[in-house]
């Protein structure tokens, strides 16, 4: 044991440590008056700043996504200010916005990683609100950390401003009344995709299933199969592939010999990718069946996916929440001044989280204070345009956005590196919408 | 004699005071916030319980994030099923985690070395995979466990008449068990479990565990059937990761599968090995070091780095701040490798041995001055 470490201490070190032991006795009750003292959480007061929160994957497998995001972030931010050229700011009505900060205060920001893991993501979001003092926080770029931070947001009574999340529990089962999503969902992917099927590759078709095994991919699954049942096709099988598989050809195999003639991708990220680009390779798209070609659909697109499935994507169908392609002045505004700042087109995610910013800083001025409850009340119902989707509503029963939804094909002919996706159809509003008692679930109290 | 060898009950004052007047000391270092020190608290736990395995059997789990997983799934389980109080949460945390180790440490056991980590850290991996998919309905999967309204709750139901509209919050007969209150808690069980693992360093079991570590065929030629011993530490390092499981629940009442990630017991490994392996302190050292990298590091971007280099001349700052932020920020991995890389080299000890080279340094000095040696300066064996 001659490594055994002694740590020495003298009699003096000993009596400041009984001293300061002595000092803790009395902080708890310091601290927690401070905490009661205020009227709602992380109050501005007469400070001349607000500081907003951004807690955005910047490790792990969507990082790429994050990136993004933050990008996005950071821009809204300089328009709130008044700086750069204001972007949507232009565009986005009806709007209250001033382009002096919020309410007159200068906007700031934190940043904090997710990691993609609900348990990071709640210790980044706590860091930013028990020290950094947000009052706000927004971003993430899965629906696992969304219901999750969403949650913690609930809670602390900070309002949460959900970035890429496309479960429908977000907004469904899991919802609250300090969170709210500007996001499509699953369902709406479905419904939007349903008549291009119909009309692109007929009523009679055979599809197969590859699912993401976990409750994002569930809720896609069973979207998807609801639409396409509707219409007539049937479903040969449906098979659950672990998250972050890697090889795919094991599950893929056995589609060539189902009878099915559509197989359907129920994958996000570097499982899209993976999947996606290992059934291209089998040939799946080159064969026959039943008479017809063989078709791969991937419910839920995204041009950074895109860009690493590579030449695989060409043709394949699918939905998303928006393209930068999109021609209406609020998009060519976003993109502009995006591209203008960091050279690159934004994708959705940093779409999503660049609108939601606004969203919730227009609320603040329309309410007239920093005050959740009220915050929360003047988002919703609110109706507005000028965001790159068309006219889009934030429905009061469940904090979900109703806007036309994307279908795009993987472009043939790209022009450029971004230039991946086409814009085929801009699904109306009402035909995605549904009714919010469907999925369940309670917003809770204004008041926590 | 001006420097006196410290006992185990002042090493445990010492060690209570530094804990509990965290909230002070923590505030210079912008760490001073009730989530961060209930972390530390907590993995303080985790590491220490993972170092009653590792430092003192040298049997290197790979899959004791499972446990913490398991801890924390009871704990939120007992919230939804019978009480907010979080008495109940702790003991089935512990006693599910310590369950779930006997199963786990009896079959691992039978092999020792790497294919003893193989082992555990397949356990761990199937966990996570069943807690993320197959096991739904208990864990529901990706989204995590949580609270909700439609709760049974049984015994508070009992008790009171439920009115309140929204969630409720995790209590300790009454108290509110977020923010200081929580860390106070997580901070008691902290002590409590530094003291416990003291204890098991100085009685004979460990000592047989320490013997198991420098030659356990010796162990075997002399009589002694070791397994039992090694189970009971398994176990008992177990149940302080489901402890530390169910306390992570109590400060924040959600459980997700990410916990039993093998990442997560990655993570208490490089804990402990950069704090100190088989040391008493070094554990929680590291797992405040890594804790701290995780939490405040990350938080820093470029807009706290250039208030940070605001003194230098704008044209130097211009060069320092981007390459500073490589390390800062969505780098803090790098930096944490890097230090990583360097205590494996260069300390071996880890933290602590760092810390007994400077305090050996000092004592020379003192020494060369006029000192006398005393027998505790020398080596025991």
């Amino acid at each position: 044991m001659t490594k055994d470490f002694k740590l020495d201490f003298s009699r003096r070190g000993l009596l400041k440590a009984g001293a300061a032991s002595g000092l803790v006795a009395a902080s708890p009750a310091f601290f927690m008056r401070n905490a009661w003292a205020e009227d709602f959480r992380n109050n501005p007061g007469n400070a001349g700043e607000v500081k907003l929160g951004f807690n955005v994957p910047q490790t792990g497998p969507y990082s790429e996504e994050g990136k993004d995001e933050l990008r996005a972030f950071k821009l809204a931010v300089k328009h709130l200010n008044g700086e750069g050229d204001g972007g949507m700011l232009n565009t986005f009505k009806p709007s209250s916005l001033k382009g002096n900060g919020i309410l007159g205060k200068k906007v700031t920001f934190a940043t904090g990683d997710t990691q993609t893991k609900s348990d990071a993501a709640r210790a980044s979001a706590k860091r930013m609100i028990e020290k950094e003092k947000v009052l706000m926080v927004s971003g993430g770029s899965s629906s696992g950390v969304a219901v999750a931070v969403q949650s913690l947001c609930q809670e602390e009574g900070i309002i949460f401003m959900a970035g890429l999340t496309h479960s429908n529990d977000t907004t469904g089962k899991d919802k609250r009344r300090y969170g709210f999503r500007h996001f499509f969902n699953a369902y709406m992917s479905g419904r939007a995709l349903g008549p291009v099927l119909e009309k692109e590759y007929g009523k009679e078709r055979r599809a197969y299933h590859l699912t993401a095994d976990y409750n994002w991919g569930w809720t896609q699954e069973e979207s998807m199969k609801d639409t396409t049942e509707e219409i007539g096709w049937q479903t040969v099988n449906t098979v659950k592939t672990p998250v972050g598989a890697g090889d795919f050809s094991q599950y893929i195999t056995p589609v060539l010999n189902s009878g099915a003639d559509v197989l359907i991708l129920n994958h996000y990220g570097k499982d899209m990718i993976n999947s996606l680009t290992q059934a291209v390779q089998f040939g799946l798209r080159d064969k026959q069946v039943n008479g017809k070609n063989f078709e791969i659909v991937v419910p839920l697109f995204s041009r950074l996916m895109a860009q690493g499935a590579g030449e695989a994507i060409k043709g394949i169908l699918g939905s998303t929440n928006w393209n930068w392609s999109l021609q209406d002045p609020g998009s060519q505004a976003f993109v502009k001044s995006f591209g203008a700042e960091y050279g690159i087109p934004p994708s959705m995610a940093a779409h999503t989280c660049y609108v939601q910013t606004l969203l919730y800083a227009n609320a603040c001025e329309m309410a007239g204070t920093f005050y959740p409850p009220e915050v929360i009340k003047s988002l919703e119902g609110f109706k507005f345009d000028g965001t790159g989707n068309g006219p889009t509503e934030y429905r009061a029963e469940d904090h979900q956005c109703f806007k036309d939804v994307l279908v795009v094909r993987g472009n043939e002919n790209p022009t450029s590196q971004f230039d991946l996706l086409k814009v085929i159809e801009q699904t109306p509003r009402s035909q995605v919408e549904y009714d919010w008692k469907i999925f369940g679930g309670e917003l809770g109290p204004y008041k926590v | 004699m001006k420097n006196i060898p410290m006992n185990d009950v002042t090493r445990l004052l010492i060690f209570a005071a530094v804990i509990l007047t965290m909230p002070i000391w923590l505030i210079p270092l912008g760490g001073g916030y009730p989530d961060l020190m209930q972390k530390f608290a907590i993995y303080g736990i985790f590491a220490i319980g993972f170092n009653i395995l590792f430092g003192l059997t040298g049997y290197l789990s790979f899959g004791h994030a499972a446990f913490l997983g398991v801890g924390s799934y009871a704990a939120v389980w007992s919230f939804k099923l019978f009480t907010m109080n979080v008495i109940p949460a702790v003991l089935f945390g512990v006693l599910f985690a310590g369950l779930m180790a006997l199963v786990i440490g009896f079959l691992s056991l039978r092999r020792s070395g790497i294919y003893f980590s193989i082992l555990t850290l397949a356990f761990a991996q199937m966990s996570y995979n069943l807690a993320y998919s197959v096991l739904t309905p208990i864990t529901y999967g990706e989204t995590g466990l949580q609270l909700s309204q439609q709760d049974p709750r049984l015994i508070d139901n009992l008790f009171i008449e439920e009115v309140s509209t929204g969630l409720p919050s995790t209590t300790l007969f009454g108290m509110k068990m977020s923010g200081y209150p929580g860390f106070y808690f997580c901070a008691a069980l902290l002590i409590l479990c530094f003291f416990i693992s003291m204890r098991i360093f100085r009685s004979p079991f460990g000592l047989m565990l320490k013997g198991i570590k420098s030659n356990q065929n010796r162990m075997k030629y002399t009589g002694l059937n070791t397994r039992p011993y090694m189970l009971t530490a398994f176990v008992i390092s177990g149940m302080y990761a489901g402890l530390a499981g169910s306390l992570l629940a109590i400060t924040d009442p959600l459980a997700g599968a990410e916990r039993m990630q093998w990442t997560a017991s990655g993570e208490v490994v490089l804990m402990t090995i950069l704090g100190g392996v088989g040391t008493l302190v070094g554990p929680m050292l590291g797992a405040g070091l890594i804790k701290y990298f995780e939490n405040i590091f990350s938080g820093f971007d470029n807009n706290v780095l250039t208030s940070a280099f605001s003194f230098l001349p704008d044209s130097v700052a211009e060069v320092v701040v981007p390459v500073v932020g490589l390390f800062v920020g969505g780098g803090w991995h790098l930096t944490l490798g890097i230090l990583f890389m360097i205590i494996v080299i260069f300390l071996p000890g880890g933290i602590v041995e760092g810390i007994s080279r400077l305090t050996a340094l000092f004592r020379k000095r003192q020494q060369s001055i006029g000192g006398n040696m005393t027998p505790q300066d020398q080596p025991g064996e």
